[in-house]
């Protein structure tokens, strides 16, 4: 899709609250938005993640992945290299790979056989020169001139993300020092090893699942597992990070033995109080992960990624949109290659709290669902995000809804909807 | 009675816990160092070790009933087990493994009753003091996509 006059003006027409607290609900139900976010947002100067560079271990090795609804091929070539192009054959526009991870010499479309190398390079053409001199492409038919769209690519600790768009700024400063710090907290130095991929569709607008991931006020009420067993209170040691684009996010808690926390839940009567016990309590047992204290730590980039570190249960997710209210949740659970067998068997119980049934996540695969079906016949109307204040900043506070307003500051003015003051 | 014959009685008993209830009924199902885990069709055949539920013993899988009964917020649902014939791979006076095809249908609030999962048990039993009991049961889905969520097990 190209970024049309069109699209600009339609979107342009639509006017967004100034304060950065009010959200309106069209924004998660308008088809006419969501195409424009296809354009804007995910051919437009965001990176992706795409996949791990893991996944592509041996030259030949493919990752058929997606940036919004655009079909991407990642590759490994030969001089060790990776690669990505639009999944979509010159010819006709038929995918060029349909496997989702697999290994290659070449792509060959099954339609009319039109052949690709590792980098995306159109070399072969079935029948180019015709049959006994008759048929063919023109002689005018230069093979380098078609090949499917090259992306930008970026590597970072191990993570492939990709952009359409060549005005995209560099991943560094896209991402900025802290995110990338963090980044580098979990996967510095370390090898990935991919221990199951899961996908999970969500009956929601994609940014509904972004919001959830940026909302850390929501998750010691609507995951009583996390509050129970002092994985996650809000009155832990933590904050959140705001990146300074306000595109990206970090929250995160660590074990701080003096926080009064039970106090507080007390004190707003939050059922955290439970009599409930796990009859197996090793799976919470949990080892320092990379040496810290830090016992959670939630980053997003936008658009659509998660890093996730829940105790010792650390995973990717990718987030894309399939719909204007349906959307595929992508987990990757991973463990590293140093990783002992003690190690190893935490990690897979630890499982057991994320994904699709997830003790702390389950509810986050159904709530966006609530809220799309809650504000059917509400378009005109807006979300409230005034929880910490009115501003888009990092706090040493987790009971704040910043990172959620920083994302729509960013995201609005991508789609440059018209800013409206309140009437 | 063979094989078949106790394991087609132990796995009638098994999703008619899950979909009548008393849910609490289904960790009686297994040994008490039995293995469980739900994965999909590509992660199995890539020797993929996680699952979307994994459990190395049955105190987990009290855990996973109390924790649905106490702990999680969904929206009510009910689901109904439809088995294929097991395939009996090995048997013998203590035990035997099996394979078995299943399909689940979802029915979420009032909604419309919507095919939820299709797969394969693949299952070892022991028999023991006149009881069938699953010691490892792998829930292999076709699909690699989970629908919203899954809160009762499969």
């Amino acid at each position: 899709m190209v970024k049309g006059n069109g699209v600009a003006a339609a979107m342009a027409e639509r006017s967004w609250p100034r304060s950065l607290t009010e959200v309106p609900y069209w924004v998660f139900q308008d088809e006419d938005v969501y195409e424009a976010e296809q354009a804007n947002i995910f051919h437009g100067p965001f990176w992706s993640y795409l996949c791990l560079e893991a996944e592509l271990a041996e030259p030949g090795d493919f990752c058929a992945t997606f940036i919004g609804e655009q079909p991407v091929l990642v590759t490994r070539d030969h001089d060790g290299e990776v690669y990505a192009f639009e999944n979509r054959c010159a010819h006709r526009g038929a995918l060029i790979a349909m496997e989702h991870y697999g290994h290659a010499r070449e792509f060959t479309c099954v339609y009319h056989a039109w052949t690709y190398n590792l980098q995306g390079d159109l070399t072969g053409v079935a029948f180019e020169k015709g049959i006994n001199g008759k048929g063919g492409m023109p002689e005018s038919f230069c093979k380098a001139a078609h090949s499917p769209r090259r992306l930008r690519l970026a590597n970072v600790h191990g993570l492939i993300f990709g952009s359409l768009d060549n005005d995209v700024p560099d991943i560094e400063e896209y991402l900025g020092q802290e995110v990338l710090d963090r980044i580098e907290r979990v996967l510095g130095g370390r090898k990935p090893v991919v221990l199951g991929r899961f996908t999970q569709t969500l009956p929601n607008n994609w940014k509904l699942y972004v919001e959830n991931v940026k909302d850390s006020y929501h998750a010691s009420i609507l995951h009583l597992f996390f509050t129970t067993f002092g994985l996650n209170r809000l009155s832990q040691k933590g904050g959140i990070i705001v990146s300074e684009s306000g595109a990206h996010h970090v929250s995160w808690s660590a074990i701080d033995r003096e926080a009064e926390a039970d106090r507080y839940y007390k004190e707003q009567n939050i059922r955290s109080e439970s009599e409930y016990q796990l009859e197996d309590p090793s799976l919470v047992d949990s080892f320092s992960e990379v040496g810290d204290d830090i016992t959670l730590q939630i980053l997003s980039v936008a658009p659509g990624f998660v890093l996730q570190q829940i105790q010792n249960s650390i995973a990717v997710r990718q987030i894309l949109p399939t719909g204007v209210d349906r959307t595929n949740l992508n987990w990757t659970y991973l463990g590293f290659e140093d990783d002992t067998e003690e190690q190893r068997l935490i990690r897979m119980k630890q499982s057991n709290l994320v994904g699709p049934a997830g003790y702390v996540s389950m509810e986050d695969g159904a709530i966006g669902g609530f809220v799309q079906r809650g504000i059917a016949g509400a378009s005109t109307e807006f979300a409230t995000v005034q929880m910490g204040g009115d501003q888009a900043v990092s706090s040493e506070s987790r009971v704040t809804e910043a990172s959620i307003r920083s994302f729509w500051k960013v995201y609005r003015e991508a789609m440059g909807f018209s800013i409206e003051e309140a009437a | 009675m063979d094989a078949l014959n106790l394991i087609s009685r132990a796995q009638g008993h098994y999703v008619r816990a899950i979909d009548d209830g008393p849910i609490e009924d289904w960790p009686e199902f297994f040994t008490d160092n039995a293995f469980y885990k739900v994965t999909t069709a590509d992660n199995h055949r890539r020797g993929l070790p996680a699952g979307i539920i994994w459990a190395n013993n049955k105190a987990m899988l009290k855990d996973r009933v109390s924790a649905l009964k106490e702990a999680n917020i969904y929206e009510p649902h009910a689901y109904r087990h439809l088995l294929g014939q097991p395939a009996i791979l090995e048997e013998s006076e203590s035990g035997a493994t099996s394979e078995t095809s299943f399909v689940v249908l979802r029915v979420t609030g009032n909604g419309p009753t919507d095919v939820f999962a299709s797969g394969r048990y693949l299952d070892r039993y022991v028999f023991v003091d006149g009881k069938t009991l699953i010691d490892e049961r792998i829930v292999v889905c076709d699909s690699s996509r989970t629908d919203t969520l899954l809160v009762l097990p499969l």
